[in-house]
């Protein structure tokens, strides 16, 4: 029998797929089952924030950082909160900070939650998703009790947050973080020692330490390739050095370990979320500088100053000294970081996002070679992409 | 001595480490502002900048956290392109800044991080820059066969095109940007006194402003 050549053929993955994480349009090169070369085509999602911020005053710019990684909004505001707090010289009341960390640490359970039960289903695992979902409702109900909004909370700005909490509001936050661990042993008992789980997950998509250098991985997927590196611990702000947590680091690198990392994120994020509410000080939540953050309803009603004050925030905004600061945080993506630079205006003359899930997304093709298909799909959900900040 | 004097002094010994490793010529200017080292770097030499600032023990830079375009429209060179990078090991951040304009193409830092890929590839889309030797440049957010590079200044904000499904012909069409009402750009940099420095104490009113920047139209 002649032997017939046997041609790499190419796929389309997505943008319509359950197994994309959003609008990912990846093309395939396929040898059989095995993936040759994997070129994602990103941009399907770009809305151009980058301009519409550079057109906006800066109080503007805040609801578009929501908008950017929808799973986890309060740690991008964190984000470009600093990077003006620090062109603009001022500093937070401590109540404000706590209040920051609590909801960074919300953001960081409300985004783990979703990634770990996401990529679960991704292997084939129900069960998570919905167990899972039914506690990030109430963490967002959290938020919006905060806030006002379940996702888009615009909370923080420059100076502080928008408005301080309700009362018994960081009672029920605590309440509702002693039932957190059990789920966390729920979805553990499920997943990790699970006989299938480990066969769609071990050894898939390894990248060892170098590599993650070389492609600029950060946060979970860097501790999950041995590194302990964390700029919550490494570079702190907003107060993070006071409190007592753990930095979980991996071994191997592969998708296993990218999902126990952020297992065990959690129970230490909750351990902060405790931690936040025990020593929440007492005072103001926004800077008393009224050139800055508005002044209160009361306040406006009985001093021309407040209105005038007021009024001028939110039409003009408030002016920013010219220069230029890359700032970052830990977000639970891996580090998003603001390059602001000011030319003394009311609007930034130019704000690039840097977005974690950019550069993870980029080592797909390195990540995926040689492996199947189906392990193609286990690689995206295990390095924890979301369209919002990768096309931004 | 406090932290940030620590910081500082650090960030200062950094600077005077490359600039004296390198070659003369290759580092412009070094400044340290906010906490933050920019060095300015010839655009020729910027691949033997990152790779001095990668291998050398007491820089090991190991990660290119970003690469980010900047338009000047006024300026020549008009772009500049801003790389900024983490050491993990030392726990410092450096930045690095190449002038350029859409002739000269900046040469491309893949080889010596390969996560340089797409941040170049964005500029490129973005501004059109272009970087020599990178194997791989073409545009990576903007739409399929979209033209000009939108983050310029002289860009838009609406765009020059506006996208819809046509159920007539059953596909996607697209047609000039017609806009119902005229974006509103309000001009606040009137001769009038406004927000222009900022005061800490709001109570006291500070004679001491400079003058506002005179209004534009």
């Amino acid at each position: 029998m002649a032997e017939s050549k046997i041609k790499n053929f190419n796929l389309n993955f997505g943008p319509q797929h359950p197994a994309a994480h959003g609008v990912l349009r990846l093309v395939l090169e396929m040898d059989g089952e095995v993936v040759e070369r994997a070129d994602p085509h990103i941009g399907l999602l770009h809305r151009g924030t980058e301009k519409l911020i550079e057109n906006k005053s800066y109080l503007q710019a805040v609801p578009y950082f929501d908008r950017l990684d929808y799973s986890s909004p309060q740690n991008q505001e964190h984000a470009f909160a600093l990077a003006v707090e620090k062109l603009l010289d001022i500093v937070p009341p401590p109540r404000a900070k706590s209040i920051r960390i609590l909801y960074a640490e919300i953001g960081r359970l409300l985004n783990h939650l979703m990634n770990i039960c996401a990529f679960a289903m991704d292997v084939g695992a129900m069960t998570p998703m919905l167990w899972g979902f039914e506690h990030r409702e109430i963490l967002m109900e959290f938020c919006e009790r905060a806030s006002g909004a379940r996702m888009h909370m615009s909370y923080f700005r420059p100076g502080g947050v928008s408005i301080d909490l309700p009362e018994d509001l960081t009672d029920d936050i605590y309440n509702w973080s002693e039932t957190f661990d059990p789920l966390c042993d729920d979805i553990e008992n499920l997943l990790t020692e699970n006989r299938i789980f480990k066969q769609r997950t071990v050894d898939i998509g390894t990248v060892s330490a170098e590599q993650a250098f070389d492609w600029c991985f950060t946060g979970c997927n860097l501790r999950a390739s041995g590194i302990a590196w964390d700029l919550r611990k490494a570079q702190p702000y907003d107060g993070y050095e006071n409190f007592d947590f753990q930095v979980p680091v991996g071994k191997n690198g592969d998708c296993y370990d990218r999902y126990l990392v952020r297992t065990l994120e959690m129970r230490e994020s909750n351990k902060i979320i405790k931690q936040a509410i025990n020593n929440m000080p007492e005072g103001p939540i926004k800077t008393v500088n009224h050139k800055i953050s508005p002044p209160s309803r009361s306040d406006m009603k009985n001093s021309m100053e407040a209105l005038i004050h007021h009024f001028k925030l939110y039409t003009e905004g408030f002016h920013v000294p010219a220069g230029e600061t890359y700032t970052a945080v830990e977000a639970p993506k891996g580090e998003f970081g603001v390059y602001l630079v000011s030319d003394g205006t009311n609007k930034p003359y130019r704000c690039k996002i840097r977005a974690p899930g950019f550069a993870h997304l980029q080592a797909t093709e390195m990540m995926s070679k040689g492996h199947m298909l189906a392990d193609l799909v286990a690689n995206v959900g295990s390095i924890d992409i979301v369209f919002g900040e990768i096309d931004r | 001595m406090t932290d940030k004097s620590l910081q500082h002094e650090k960030l200062e010994d950094l600077g005077a480490l490359v600039l004296n490793s390198l070659e003369d010529g290759i580092v412009k200017a070094k400044a340290i502002r906010l906490g933050e080292l920019t060095l300015e770097v010839e655009s020729e030499s910027i691949v033997v900048v990152l790779k001095f600032l990668r291998d050398d023990q007491n820089c090991r830079f190991k990660q290119l956290i970003d690469i980010c375009g900047i338009d000047f429209p006024d300026e020549d060179p008009r772009f500049e392109v801003v790389y900024n990078l983490l050491s993990l090991v030392h726990n410092t951040r450096i930045r690095l800044k190449v002038r350029t304009n859409s002739d000269n193409p900046v040469p491309s830092a893949t080889s010596v991080f390969s996560s340089a890929s797409w941040w170049e590839r964005e500029v490129w889309d973005m501004f059109g820059v272009t970087f020599s030797n990178h194997p791989d440049l073409r545009r990576l957010l903007t739409d399929y066969g979209f033209e000009g590079h939108p983050l310029r200044k002289d860009f838009p904000l609406t765009g020059h095109v506006e996208l819809r499904y046509d159920q007539k012909t059953s596909r996607v069409s697209y047609e000039p940007v017609q806009l119902q009402q005229e974006y509103r750009n309000f001009d606040f940099l009137s001769p009038w006194e406004g927000m222009t420095g900022l005061i800490s104490d709001t109570t006291q009113n500070d004679g001491s402003k400079e003058p506002a920047k005179k209004s534009k139209s």
